[in-house]
């Protein structure tokens, strides 16, 4: 019988040499004359273990990492095919603390199954969602989404049961499904994690959700700088049409659900869900003013669900387990469990998907270890490219969106990006805003001139140039971004510039 | 290629197998840069009249997007992460070292054809900064020595 060995093909993992390894493993392997089965999956999301490789053992999958193209010779010789030891040995995957800590509900098969493979998608518990959606009313599916507390997980934490209710009730010849895959936060790649690594809970989410409000058609935007997301993506699709889970006919059901893929083309405004349905019908991505809401005119014009990645992959074990068993993690009104994703200056990158209510700064010393470099962690982004930093006074603030929003902070897709004491976070506040014009669609004024103008002003304040003056500018250009702008890109971009100012006025020549 | 009447035989291709898409024009945009590398100034006429809009319209959606190019691209694009993440890990030099290295800034291609380098606010991923992308192959934990080592691969 052949061994199992597991490579993962994430793009993440393959960006530091997981293909290498993968076919380093199968040449040594013919070599010898050992037959194995090697199975490409997700990542773990343990990144510093990358490439993590697995090999399925009588006592559960043992693993080696990180593994490079060099160790795979003394990993034969010392026999890993049997679960032995080598000084890449890590032990049982299941019991790595980082991953034994989790609460992997989202991310339940990740890193575990070959992602585009529809029987392996069945063996662990794919499609049990559906296949109980199937037998339940409309308002029942909705029911069970608004039960389990849900909030949309792209950042703007909107009820999501809510969102479904009002395009089940808004009557319609027409309705669409489009999942937004944008995900252009920088510090974020939970979303990529889920196209790449489990694809067919994407499509099950959003065949659910097609079949809640009444909705034939499904669109997943995803950004062009996702190519092997693409690939997944389309090899998935293509399995679940001809297995009938997507076409005119689910399951026998007489419920038909078709979905595309369609790419963005770098604009971080399509991530904005107006924009993004104005990129859909083929036009520049300006943000529409709302109302009308997508729910009631949206795509085209018709009632339109816009849901992100994991809100949509969430809802397949909603529909599995309950409302109430995705309710029961997390605490006040954050229910259910958060992917966050560690990035930048941190010892233990990865995907940690946990309940709400921990704090940041478990996440990032009992998590992230602290900072890669080994010098103190000085500053936190929390929320992607909009949201603020924190400092080390406010480590101890849960993870919730709540208690986020009280300290003018944002949880957003819990992206977090540490940053250790040699930042210069004047200039990363000017980066910010450098941003925001970059990537303004231009419709309103706030955001087009006021942020080319932050721009000009963060470089006087840095330069010295009537720094006084210009401090009280930038506060009060700041306040016409946060109050003037149509959506968020010009709205948000005075979190991160604000913030870096208050808690770091020394960066920028200014006494506390 | 250079002939000018294949490329636009190659244009229309793509516009009537696309053009009854709902929304086609990104895909149809999309596909003509997939297959020349960027989308000619010539076939903005051929797309306009294609999906009966304007040609203001179609210029107007290829300029807005920053992935949609109007000249020839070198023979590789590479895609430079200049997010935060990255600059957390010293994209910042890894930045100063390409420029410097290749002899050519964001928006530009090496004199020999060979590059052409581009900003991109991240990758997605974020766990192993600093990170490149050339052409549709991602690199992470991207130091001097290990671009200089990654295009000596390519050149």
């Amino acid at each position: 019988m052949s061994i199992t060995i597991f490579v993962p093909c994430d793009s993440s993992a393959v960006s530091i040499g997981a293909d290498r390894v993968a076919a380093a493993i199968a040449k040594e392997a013919e070599q010898r004359g050992i037959a194995i089965n090697l199975v490409r999956n997700g990542s773990r999301g343990l990144y510093w273990l990358e490439t993590l490789v697995e090999v399925a053992t009588e006592q559960g999958r043992v693993a080696y990492g990180p593994v490079q193209t060099s160790d795979v010779a003394s990993l034969f010789a010392a026999d890993f095919l049997t679960g032995q030891a080598h000084p890449l040995y890590l032990g049982l995957t299941e019991e790595l603390p980082y991953l034994k800590k989790q609460q992997r509900l989202t991310f339940a098969r990740i890193g575990i199954t070959d992602p585009i493979s529809l029987d392996d998608y069945l063996a662990h518990d794919g499609y049990r969602g559906l296949n109980n959606a199937l037998k339940q009313s409309q308002a029942e599916i909705v029911k069970a989404v608004t039960d389990s507390g849900l909030r949309g997980r792209g950042g703007a934490a909107f009820p999501t049961g809510i969102k479904w209710n009002t395009v089940l009730n808004t009557p319609s010849e027409q309705k669409y499904i489009i999942c937004n895959a944008d995900e252009g936060d920088s510090g974020t790649f939970s979303d990529r994690m889920v196209m790449e690594g489990d694809p067919f809970v994407l499509i099950e989410g959003m065949t659910i959700a097609g079949l809640a409000v009444g909705a034939n058609q499904g669109y997943i935007y995803l950004r062009v700088e996702y190519p092997h997301a693409h690939k997944a993506l389309n090899a998935a699709i293509a399995a679940a049409y001809a297995a009938g889970y997507l076409g005119d006919d689910i399951l026998g059901s007489g419920n038909a659900f078709h979905l595309e893929v369609r790419l963005g083309a770098g604009a971080y405004i399509c991530g904005e869900e107006t924009s993004l349905m104005e990129s859909l019908e083929g036009k520049r991505g300006l943000v529409r003013f709302k109302p009308p809401l997508p729910a009631i005119s949206g795509l085209f014009g018709k009632p339109t669900i816009v849901n992100n990645v994991i809100s949509l992959a969430s809802v397949p074990i909603i529909l599995d387990k309950g409302g109430d068993y995705y309710r029961d993690f997390g605490l006040g009104r954050s229910r259910g469990t958060l992917p966050l994703q560690l990035a930048g200056n941190l010892k233990y990158t990865g995907l940690v998907e946990i309940a709400f209510g921990t704090t940041l700064r478990e996440l990032l010393y009992d998590f992230g270890g602290g900072s890669a470099t080994g010098r103190p962690i000085k500053a936190v982004q929390v929320g992607g490219p909009l949201g603020a930093y924190l400092p080390e006074s406010q480590f101890d603030t849960p993870l919730d969106y709540e208690a986020f929003a009280a300290n003018w902070t944002v949880l957003g897709h819990g992206g977090v990006v540490a940053f250790d004491d040699t930042a210069d976070m004047a200039a990363l506040a000017r980066y910010n805003m450098e941003f925001c014009a970059v990537e303004s669609c231009g419709k309103c004024t706030p955001c087009r001139i006021g942020s080319t103008r932050g721009t000009e002003v963060l470089d006087d304040i840095i330069n010295n140039v009537d720094r006084d003056k210009n401090v009280v500018l930038l506060r009060s250009l700041c306040d016409t971004l946060l109050n003037g702008s149509l959506c968020a890109l010009g709205g948000m971009t005075p979190y991160p510039v604000l913030s870096a100012l208050n808690h770091f006025p020394e960066d920028f020549g200014v006494d506390a | 290629m250079t002939d000018s009447s294949s490329m636009l035989a190659t244009v229309q291709d793509i516009i009537s197998t696309l053009k009854d898409k709902p929304g086609a024009l990104l895909p149809i945009l999309h596909g003509i840069q997939d297959a020349l590398g960027y989308v000619p100034a010539e076939a903005v006429p051929a797309i306009a009249k294609g999906l009966n809009l304007s040609r203001a319209e179609v210029h107007g959606v290829i300029s807005f997007y920053h992935y949609f190019r109007e000249t020839p691209p070198g023979q590789h694009t590479i895609h430079l992460c200049r997010a935060e993440s990255c600059q957390a890990m010293g994209s910042k030099a890894l930045e100063a070292h390409v420029q410097a290295k290749l002899g050519i800034d964001y928006h530009e291609t090496t004199a020999d054809g060979q590059f052409s380098l581009e900003p991109v606010y991240c990758l997605g991923n974020c766990a192993c900064s600093p990170a490149i992308q050339i052409d549709d192959d991602v690199f992470g934990r991207v130091s001097a020595d290990r671009f200089d080592a990654i295009i000596e691969e390519l050149a």
